[in-house]
């Protein structure tokens, strides 16, 4: 966000709209809470502390999800780039398998992993794999020509030649896979957590509020999941970007 | 016995009908420090030519030897610059980029950045030694990778239009620096250009090729003394007889 201000003026016109809305009567302020109440019901969840709880059982899902995507994705999209029988094997699978919407395997992954945590992890492993190996194989193949020459010409070959110029050469699309794939896993394992999370997680939050509607519960967490959303993506993404691959000049970062 | 042996080269390779020949029965040597400039025109195969001698390409007929031996490949005992900036890995500094060659020879950290040092000090950017490539301007980054060709000894210098995609003030300069720097370190060099301006001021020698197929059309030596003043008669007179065999 480069302009702070218009940012805030677009949130403050937003709010002002759903608050109108909310008090006109249209629906019942059971339906549509007030900012007020929302806000209220935020102060309680976040001083009972159990939202922490919520929101640590929904990150360690993406943790494990996303840190088995890029265990198994990462080598698998370099394979890809550097063989191509590897290439020919694996696209067919990753093109079929791919387009699939995540969510549209709740099902298969409840009668597989039980509801629970393995079920919500598979699934962002499943969300996350894709994006991982899409972008990291494009990451290698992209590797500019001139620099595999140029140290092919000063004796580096083989492994050497890969961890010091392929891996380097591939990071900006390998960092863009790994955003790519956050982004896709917040969305799979808080729909996830809806159906096949029991007691915990985001996603259980919203779905459990529903029984009891308390649409104050459910549109707090929703803010607290985009918030964090954002945060990942600001904090952890970008400043990754920036130190690396931003600060070698080979993308273009926001704000640079 | 010359440093570097071109011994009837021919390169041929696969057209959209028939085997197209690039190259046909090229022979010169090069001597020992001896800075030779291969001319011509965009398409005559003299880059084809310069990547043969690295290494990069098998000639389909004849053999480079560099130092009696048969080049077979790639080898530390060539330093390649291009004419492109990207050359350079973006993700290393100036220094670092410098390195890689003595990293591959297993040079230990602390010798390879003090070989790297001193070959940035002779190009004129030892205060830029922590610089990123993208933060360096195009002159800048060539002259690093002449450093980082340079850095890890190899007694040939094989340059491909390395000045080419540089402003006019900024390749006169750069000109100057190669002298210095070629005064310096002795090296055999191989220099492909189309400038017939910067072969007479560079070359002890320069070999012309014609195109279709790339043959030797002529070579002419340059006794001049360095550093060559470019409005001199006889300067011009050089260009003239260059220009003569490029029509």
């Amino acid at each position: 966000m480069r302009r702070p201000g218009a940012a805030v003026l677009s949130f403050v016109v937003a709010g002002a709209v759903w608050e109108a809305f909310a008090r006109s009567g249209v629906f019942s302020s059971a339906l549509t809470p007030s900012l007020v109440d929302i806000a209220a019901t935020l102060g309680r969840l976040v001083l009972s502390g159990r939202i922490f709880l919520h929101i640590g059982y929904t990150l360690w899902r993406i943790l494990i999800g996303l840190g088995l995507a890029c265990l198994v994705g990462i080598p698998i999209g370099m394979l890809m780039g550097r063989f191509r029988f590897v290439e020919r094997f694996v696209l067919p699978l990753v093109s079929v398998l791919s387009p699939i919407p995540s969510l549209a395997w709740v099902p298969v992954f409840i009668l597989w992993f039980g509801l629970g945590d393995a079920a919500a992890m598979a699934l962002v492993f499943y969300a996350a794999t894709f994006p991982v190996i899409l972008n990291t194989w494009t990451g290698v193949r992209s590797v500019n020509r001139l620099w595999l020459r140029a140290a092919r010409a000063m004796g580096a070959d083989g492994r050497v030649l890969f961890v010091k110029v392929v891996l380097p050469g591939a990071l900006p699309l390998v960092i863009a896979g790994f955003r790519q794939a956050f982004a896709r896993s917040w969305i799979a394992v808080v729909g996830g957590e809806m159906i096949a999370a029991t007691t915990w997680g985001l996603g259980f939050v919203i779905f459990d509020a529903k029984e009891f509607l308390n649409t104050d519960v459910m549109l707090g967490t929703l803010f607290v999941i985009g918030v964090l959303g954002l945060g990942f993506e600001r904090l952890i993404f970008q400043t990754l970007e920036r130190r690396s691959v931003g600060r070698w000049g080979m993308v273009r970062t926001a704000g640079s | 016995m010359h440093h570097i042996e071109l011994r009837h080269i021919g390169f041929e390779y696969a057209g959209a009908e028939r085997a197209v020949v690039a190259l046909r029965d090229i022979s010169f040597g090069v001597g020992e420090s001896e800075f030779v400039c291969v001319v011509g025109r965009s398409g005559c195969g003299k880059t084809t030519l310069l990547n043969i001698v690295a290494g990069f390409l098998q000639p389909t007929k004849g053999e480079v030897l560099i130092g009696g031996k048969a080049v077979t490949g790639k080898g530390l005992d060539r330093g390649i610059v291009f004419q492109d900036f990207a050359q350079l890995f973006p993700w290393r500094t100036a220094q670092r980029n410098v390195e890689f060659g003595l990293e591959m020879k297993g040079v230990t950290r602390q010798e390879r950045a003090e070989v790297a040092r001193r070959f940035l000090r002779l190009v004129d950017l030892e205060p830029f030694a922590g610089a990123y490539p993208h933060e360096l301007s195009g002159g800048m980054q060539q002259r690093v990778a002449i450093a980082r060709a340079l850095a890890y000894n190899p007694s040939v210098l094989l340059m491909d239009e390395p000045f080419a995609a540089l402003d006019a003030l900024t390749r006169d300069e750069m000109q100057r620096l190669l002298v210095d720097v070629w005064g310096e370190t002795r090296k055999t060099v191989i220099y492909v250009t189309h400038n017939v301006a910067e072969a007479v001021y560079l070359a002890d020698r320069i070999v012309i090729l014609t195109p279709h197929p790339g043959t030797v059309r002529a070579e002419i030596r340059i006794p001049l003394a360095r550093p060559r003043d470019v409005l001199s008669v006889e300067f011009l007179e050089y260009q003239r007889q260059l220009v003569g065999h490029l029509r």
